[in-house]
């Protein structure tokens, strides 16, 4: 999927737990989430802290759109 | 002398057509029956069939685990040297069988197994990198062809001789690169094999690329405040009790669904229909998928231009990758026509 | 270009107080041999021994395998820019000494750089297990570099090839071959109906010890370029590279380029075979850039409509490789190409570093990571030095009963990526 979007033109990141797959499927823009059933969440969290968390995610997927790339990158 | 058990469907066993397609499994012990007259041949008296297994299309379809099981203890018991399924030809339901019950032989019971089958056979894909399978044509009048493959390869199989490469045992290839020395040199053969290709010839690859195909980068954004974003999922986010139907796997086709005044996906409002995956954290609040609330908020603050009004979801797990492609192409293009200028994606 | 190779079969080699050849059999001196090979004052000492087809013999570490040949008429010399001065070759006329080989050998880098075994399942695997080898082990002066050393062994065994072809200067050939391509224009006079196709050649240029040399250039340095064909039958590259033995092209193979000995066999026939086109396979991204646009562009201005891509060595040159057969198929110019695998021993693994749908049609020299057991030889001819580095320090290879458990990625040519074998897989 992640291959489409970006083939029609428009810059995507992919937030995921499992980067190597990422890696094998051509995401170019890569962001390691936290785990597989809940990549943006951590339920251990308190709600407040979880969205803090969360946001932290988000501001590197969104770092990771405005930031030019040579090619697959992994924005740990 | 080789012990051979032989496994056909009800055809074969000349019990009849679609209307016996119900009869149930049967061992005949120390019967050699239909093609394993040609096959008994074939081994030239260095193996022969000391059973053969007789089951339904549809019965062992229909039951698949408690007849595998059933199957396998005959097997077991009668312990031969090498399992023979099929040849199955296009036949699917009898493919499956044939594919089921020879991957279950080598792998529960380890004992060697063979199977036969048309490329185009559903059992050929299920299985074709867990026993091997001989590519045979798609009909019983490939008979003769197939059993030539299948019987030194079994006898081959029951002695622990090295099996040699698919193009060479007429296996169809199943992931394993295996050695072997050709009849021609490399450059004669990238020679004719361009020839072929300058002429519009069919030719065959001695590797066929894998799917790595890229896509160069787009550019970064630049303004982000001005950026309406899009989130897209493969974590089968859709609205509580999964209104289009959306399958827990093998997806065949995606949801769209609209956020227009949606600040947080709560318990109430949002689920997965994810089935790879333990859905109680994604149930409990989908934004741990969907991150709806942190984008609600960047975009109230004017870090993002917008959030776009609506979301696409599927399920990612065991949806072939030919689907994702094509669910992915036709919402990508509404996205362009949506002024998208950035994309989430998120997966489990 | 017309270049007319004449054959001479050599059906055994001795050693004798005078070098010449007389009725298929090479006698040669030792004495004049050392003479020739410590010309350079870098190597110390050189010692000469014969290796025949079945023999229990293993030669390692072998550096490269050289077919001696003499220019008979025409411009130029063997090996232009190294031996003979620079100079246009691949016309006139050149004699071959068929059927054997100068094998050069000494411990440069380790056990990397090949083996050859005359006898048993290892010689299935080597083209050089079935020439007659006359090998040179070279013993470098002390403290001398790796880099100098590998350039002293590679020179010398140059020059013994010239010595040995210049006994074939006044013999007649048992078997001659003309090989000629036409100009442009020519070409499309002659064979307006046939497809245009040419050979491009990627040369390993990867850095020390992984080098090669055209017109004594090295490799790295050159942008793509076209060549006669028949130039690199008069030796106009030769190989300065030897470590991953399997799929890197001794000199020999440069000399007998089977892709272009295949396509000479098709041309005028169902196929007008222009040209030979060079690239090379550097480090750096640009590079790699910079060339793979050039051979594509140079196909494009030649309006070919095929061609065959050789790749040598593996790695980061299946990108090169890749880059190469994109670009070029993008060019409208369909593409057949030549590599190896890395599968893992078991096979299962992602046989290429690289890959792209456009390259639909692959010719496959094997896996490279496949296990052999080679038996121990009664004769090893080599460097103690390594014979010692290999009892010592590897005893996973060394197997108690003397044999050598290896992939055949150590074997001189098991999966040349020229074609120059038979070996494939599936």
């Amino acid at each position: 999927m992640v291959k489409e979007i970006e083939r029609a033109g428009i810059p995507v990141v992919h937030v995921c737990t499992v980067t190597p797959i990422s890696m094998t499927v051509g995401a170019n823009r890569i962001v390691p989430a936290v785990a597989i059933p809940h990549p943006l969440g951590n339920p251990a969290l308190e709600a407040g802290e979880e969205k803090a968390l969360r946001r932290k995610l988000v501001e590197k997927a969104l770092g990771a759109l405005t930031t030019e790339v040579d090619g697959q990158t992994i924005f740990e | 002398m080789i012990k051979v058990v032989h496994y056909i469907n009800q055809f074969f066993a000349n019990i009849g057509g679609e209307e016996k397609a119900d009869y149930p499994v049967e061992l005949r012990k120390g019967e050699v029956v239909g093609p394993g007259m040609a096959l008994m041949q074939a081994f030239g008296g260095e193996a022969e069939i000391i059973g053969t297994i007789v089951c339904g299309d549809s019965y062992f379809n229909e039951n698949i685990e408690k007849t595998k099981n059933e199957i396998l203890e005959m097997v077991k018991e009668m312990a031969p040297d090498v399992f023979i399924a099929g040849p199955a030809f296009n036949a699917g339901r009898y493919g499956v069988a044939c594919g089921t019950l020879a991957a279950a032989v080598k792998e529960e019971l380890e004992i060697p197994a063979v199977t036969g089958m048309y490329v185009e056979n559903p059992g050929a894909d299920m299985f074709k990198t867990k026993v091997y399978m001989i590519s045979t044509k798609n009909s019983a009048a490939g008979m003769r062809d197939a059993v030539k493959k299948i019987a030194p390869l079994a006898l081959k199989l029951a002695k622990g001789e090295t099996i040699g490469a698919s193009v060479q045992e007429g296996y169809m290839p199943n992931g394993v690169r295996v050695n072997f020395f050709e009849e021609k040199r490399g450059s004669k053969r990238a020679v004719e094999m361009l020839v072929k290709k300058l002429s519009g010839k069919p030719f065959e690859t001695e590797f066929a690329m894998p799917d790595f195909d890229r896509v160069e980068p787009n550019p970064a954004v630049k303004d982000l405040a001005n950026t309406k974003v899009a989130l897209v999922t493969s974590g089968g986010i859709v609205p509580k009790g999964n209104p289009d139907h959306i399958e827990s796997s093998s997806a065949s086709h995606y949801g769209e669904y609209d956020i227009d005044g949606v600040f947080d996906l709560t318990s109430e409002t949002y689920e997965t229909a994810h089935g790879g995956y333990d859905p109680v954290y994604a149930n409990d609040d989908s934004d741990r998928v969907l991150p709806v609330d942190v984008l609600r908020d960047m975009e109230k603050e004017g870090i993002i231009g917008k959030l776009h009004n609506k979301f696409y979801t599927t399920t990612g797990n065991g949806t072939a990758v030919a689907s994702a492609k094509a669910f992915a192409a036709e919402f990508s293009q509404k996205l362009v026509e949506d002024g998208v200028g950035a994309v989430i994606l998120t997966s489990t | 270009m017309r270049l007319e190779m004449g054959h001479i079969y050599i059906k055994d080699i001795q050693f004798a107080t005078e070098s010449k050849i007389e009725d298929g059999v090479l006698y040669v001196s030792e004495e004049a041999l050392k003479a020739v090979a410590l010309e350079d004052e870098k190597l110390k000492s050189v010692s000469f021994d014969i290796a025949k087809p079945g023999e229990s013999v293993r030669i390692t570490p072998v550096k490269d395998v050289i077919e001696p040949r003499v220019k008979v008429e025409g411009r130029g010399g063997i090996f232009p820019g190294v031996i003979a001065k620079v100079d246009t070759v691949g016309s006139g006329k050149t004699y071959a000494l068929k059927g054997m080989a100068v094998v050069t050998a000494g411990k440069i880098v380790g056990f990397q750089e090949g083996i050859i075994d005359m006898t048993g399942p290892g010689a299935d695997y080597t083209p050089f297990s079935k020439t007659l080898n006359l090998v040179m082990v070279a013993e470098p002066v002390e403290d001398i570099k790796p880099h100098d050393y590998e350039a002293a062994v590679r020179f010398a065994g140059f020059r013994v090839a010239v010595y040995l072809g210049e006994l074939a200067r006044n013999l007649q050939p048992d078997e001659v071959k003309v090989y000629e391509t036409l100009t442009i224009k020519e070409g499309i006079l002659k064979y307006p109906d046939l497809p245009r196709v040419a050979y491009v050649q990627m040369l390993q240029s990867q850095g020390l010890l992984h080098d090669t040399y055209v017109y004594g250039v090295d490799a790295k340095k050159i942008v793509p370029t076209i060549m006669s064909p028949t130039e690199i039958m008069d030796g106009a590259i030769v190989s300065g590279n030897c470590v991953s033995a399997c799929d890197k092209n001794p000199t020999y193979v440069h000399q007998n380029n089977p892709v272009i000995e295949d396509l000479f066999a098709e041309h005028g026939k169902t196929l007008n075979f222009v040209c030979q086109i060079i690239t090379n396979e550097n480090v750096y991204l640009a590079d790699k850039m910079r060339s793979s646009d050039w051979t594509a562009k140079i196909c494009k201005m030649l309006d070919l409509d095929g061609v065959i891509v050789s790749q040598e060595g593996f790695g980061n040159p299946d990108t090169d490789l890749i880059m190469n057969c994109k670009k070029i198929e993008a060019e409208g110019v369909k593409t057949v190409i030549i590599t190896d695998e890395y599968a893992g021993r078991d096979g299962k693994s992602q046989s290429l570093a690289d890959a792209d749908a456009a390259a639909d049609a692959v010719v496959t020299g094997g896996n490279a990571n496949q296990v052999v057991i080679l038996p121990p030889m009664d004769k090893v001819i080599g460097t103690l030095a390594y014979v010692n580095k290999i009892a010592g320090a590897s005893e996973e290879t060394l197997r108690a009963d003397g044999s050598l458990e290896v992939e055949i990625q150590v074997i001189t040519g098991a999966t040349n990526e020229t074609g120059f074998g038979y070996l494939s897989a599936r």
